[in-house]
């Protein structure tokens, strides 16, 4: 069949056409981000007084700063954690989900209703929850012989954080798999039924498999928001601390330039993120959406 | 229903009368009853005279106002008056172009200022190298402590004296706990301010050199002395031991529920902190003292330093407006309306004028404790090291600070070390700030 080719007369309506969404993209990714590469190459005071070209100082400071480095070693431990852990439990109850049959759909809209949840008030339950003080986690736990402080104990804070980022991912991550297994022909589950494959087999050899494009779809999407994304939890739970422990990149750009008005520091770190952005998206487009077999 | 739509007309009427003055723009960072009592000065001044409208905006916490004023300054678009807290100093007394000297203001308007009719050590805070008051003092704090008269009683120890000094606070804190009167001494809100530089202060140690950043840019911290180290490794030693439970950073968001709950019987937070003391202890009653010392270290302990915030005025605006400003304050800083935003909220009187109307008016003899905060930043001769503390992008050395005590508590730094990093991560802020400013 030949392909259609629409031919537009006027030179000039096509870019017209374009136009709102050309001045959309150059009003807000564009300019901010010529802005921001802008400010990082340079050293200013809050007011923007006294600005001096400094070249590639910004960033040289940025990695000899023990601070930023735990910072991307943090970002790299919770982006991998809230992942791993929000994907294998979200496909747990998808599975599950799947093989019940009558009541799948209450299941479904109740597993869904965290992601209805803004992230900062995830952020304050989770708070009230495992508050040292008047949370009833902690209490809970004092009872077990834990005692439960994520206001001094680093280790626990990041525990706290990944707990309550991954509790908001699981409903979305829950949605794209069953969705997922649905598409899963029964009829290969049940060949090899017949050929004697026990469930665990059945999941692992066919299942699985099969599941590939939304799992690396998800893997994806998982590791943008556990970088991105979950800055209101991290605010209002731990604020970056105890003692940097989860301070993550986009917590720490934020601390560093609205707290802390070091505003060439901030560019800096926000340019280094949107590199990262940048991988990611391409990693995605590249590698996900051509080389996974449907 | 009727009192709402008459109201609602009050409203009407007012803002429609309100056309033809001259608008004044006020952002601050007062909420809930703060944020009341502030817009109530604001309308007591719009309807003490019919030329200017003082409009205030709630913008956040300190630091979100000093961005968001910092942000309206690069787009043009700033408030007349920002309310900036007393760490934003340095940064604001280096950007001379935004702002205009409150001192300037006032004469340049024919208002009546008299510097000396505010309180020594808020004027010592907020001035120049030559004197002059550069913003317009508005609620000025000092830590105190505060604690349960109804667990002291428990303990078996006498609820009318508190103790005096650092070693008396660990024994009571200690007779408390094993009398199981509280699972907990003390907590404290504001490591930095409090533990650190409040204590520097009251101890007469200096935190920076040249006189704690009052002589001008080139400063390094010295909060790493013997006192200051002994206090922390103190503090850590009685973490471990379960005398004192750390509130948090920051402001210490957990400190406060620790102290209501009863579950620490004593708590040292900015006098400010009164109002919301005095809401929430329903069921026991309150005592106020000044901060320990250590008897050890000083003899007489030094006059405390002051917390809160000040007004300052953004250049840019018209001269009609800033006529109005200057009048804003002459009304803001009489007695009348100072006594009685010191009154309600605890925050200091800023005059002297204000502090005596208090004593005439009884308040201070049927308010108990409600002097303690004035008493201690007036005691004694300020020295040096007790005038106030004043350096550039002094948020993020805080941040450091509690970063640092946190380690101490986590145990992965001895008191020195945790000091000693903070100092010289701080001096790295103080670099960084020298460089964009000069």
């Amino acid at each position: 069949m030949q392909a259609k080719r629409t031919i537009f007369p006027n030179k000039l309506l096509p870019y017209l056409l374009l136009a709102p969404q050309l001045a959309v993209t150059l009003v807000f990714f564009i300019w901010p981000a010529a802005q921001a590469v802008k400010s990082s190459f340079e050293r200013e005071d809050p007011f923007g007084f006294r600005t001096t070209f400094i070249w590639f100082e910004n960033y040289q400071r940025l990695f000899a700063d023990p601070g930023y480095v735990n910072a991307l070693w943090v970002t790299g431990v919770f982006a991998i954690s809230v992942t791993l852990f929000s994907m294998s439990l979200s496909l747990v109850l998808a599975v599950a989900v799947n093989r019940v049959l009558r009541t799948n759909r209450i299941y479904t809209t109740l597993l869904v209703w965290p992601y209805a949840v803004a992230p900062v008030v995830v952020g304050i339950l989770w708070w009230f929850m495992f508050n040292p003080t008047i949370g009833i986690a902690p209490y809970l736990l004092r009872g077990l012989g834990i005692g439960w402080n994520h206001r001094v104990n680093g280790e626990q804070a990041m525990l706290l954080v990944i707990i309550a980022a991954s509790w908001k991912q699981i409903s979305y991550n829950f949605l794209f798999f069953v969705a997922g297994l649905q598409s899963v022909p029964q009829s290969l589950s049940e060949a090899a039924a017949i050929d004697g494959a026990g469930p665990m087999k059945r999941f692992w050899t066919i299942i699985f498999p099969l599941l590939s494009p939304t799992s690396f779809f998800l893997l994806i999407v998982n590791i943008n928001y556990a970088m991105f994304d979950t800055f209101g939890i991290i605010d209002a739970t731990t604020s970056g601390g105890p003692g940097q422990a989860t301070n993550i990149l986009v917590y720490k750009v934020y601390a560093d330039g609205f707290l802390g008005l070091n505003i060439g520091s901030s560019a800096a770190q926000s340019v280094v993120l949107m590199l990262i952005v940048i991988a990611l998206t391409v990693v995605q487009f590249r590698y996900v959406e051509r080389r996974v077999q449907y | 229903m009727v009192r709402l739509s008459l109201a609602a007309l009050t409203i009407a009427l007012t803002s429609t009368t309100a056309f033809a003055q001259t608008e004044i723009s006020w952002w601050h960072a007062m909420d809930a009853e703060l944020g009341q009592k502030l817009e109530a000065i604001a309308q007591g001044f719009n309807e003490s005279q019919d030329e200017f409208v003082v409009v205030p905006t709630y913008k956040g916490g300190y630091a979100e106002t000093l961005t968001a004023a910092i942000a309206a300054f690069r787009a043009n678009e700033q408030p007349a008056i920002v309310q900036v807290f007393e760490v934003g100093t340095g940064t604001m007394m280096a950007a001379e172009g935004a702002v205009y000297p409150v001192y300037q203001l006032m004469t340049d308007n024919d208002q009546p200022w008299d510097p000396s009719a505010f309180l020594e050590p808020v004027t010592g805070y907020y001035s120049d190298t030559e004197g002059n008051i550069l913003s317009m003092p508005f609620n000025s704090s000092t830590p105190i402590m505060y604690y349960n008269k109804d667990v002291f009683e428990a303990a078996g120890l006498d609820p009318e004296t508190p103790p005096r000094t650092w070693a008396e606070l660990e024994e009571m804190s200690r007779t408390i706990m094993e009398a199981g009167a509280a699972p907990c001494g003390f907590t404290t809100g504001w490591v930095s301010w409090v533990q650190l530089e409040n204590l520097s202060a009251i101890h007469d140690q200096p935190y920076g050199t040249l006189e704690n950043g009052f002589g001008g840019l080139g400063t390094e911290f010295t909060f790493n002395g013997e006192v200051q180290t002994q206090h922390w490794e103190n503090l850590k030693a009685w973490a471990d031991e379960g005398l004192f439970q750390y509130g948090g950073p920051v402001g210490g968001a957990d400190a406060p529920p620790k102290f209501y709950a009863g579950e620490c019987a004593m708590y040292m937070n900015s006098s400010a902190s009164r109002a919301g003391v005095i809401a929430n202890a329903t069921d026991f009653e309150v005592g106020f003292a000044p901060l320990p010392y250590y008897d050890d270290a000083i003899a007489e302990p030094k006059n405390s330093i002051i917390g809160g915030a000040t007004l300052w005025v953004l250049n840019g605006k018209d001269e009609a407006v800033y006529d109005g400003v200057a009048q804003f304050f002459t009304y803001l800083s009489s007695p009348e309306v100072q006594a009685e935003w010191h009154q309600a909220t605890g925050y200091l009187p800023i005059t002297n004028a204000a502090y005596e109307l208090g004593q005439e008016q009884g308040y201070y003899g049927e308010n108990p404790g409600s002097e303690v905060a004035i008493e201690q930043i007036t005691r004694g001769e300020p020295s040096a090291n007790s005038k106030g503390i004043r350096f550039g992008n002094l948020t993020q050395v805080r941040t450091v600070i509690d970063e640092e005590f946190e380690a101490l508590l986590a145990g992965n730094k001895t008191a020195q070390e945790a000091l000693d990093a903070a100092v010289e991560r701080g001096n790295q802020i103080l670099r960084d700030f020298e460089a964009a400013n000069s």
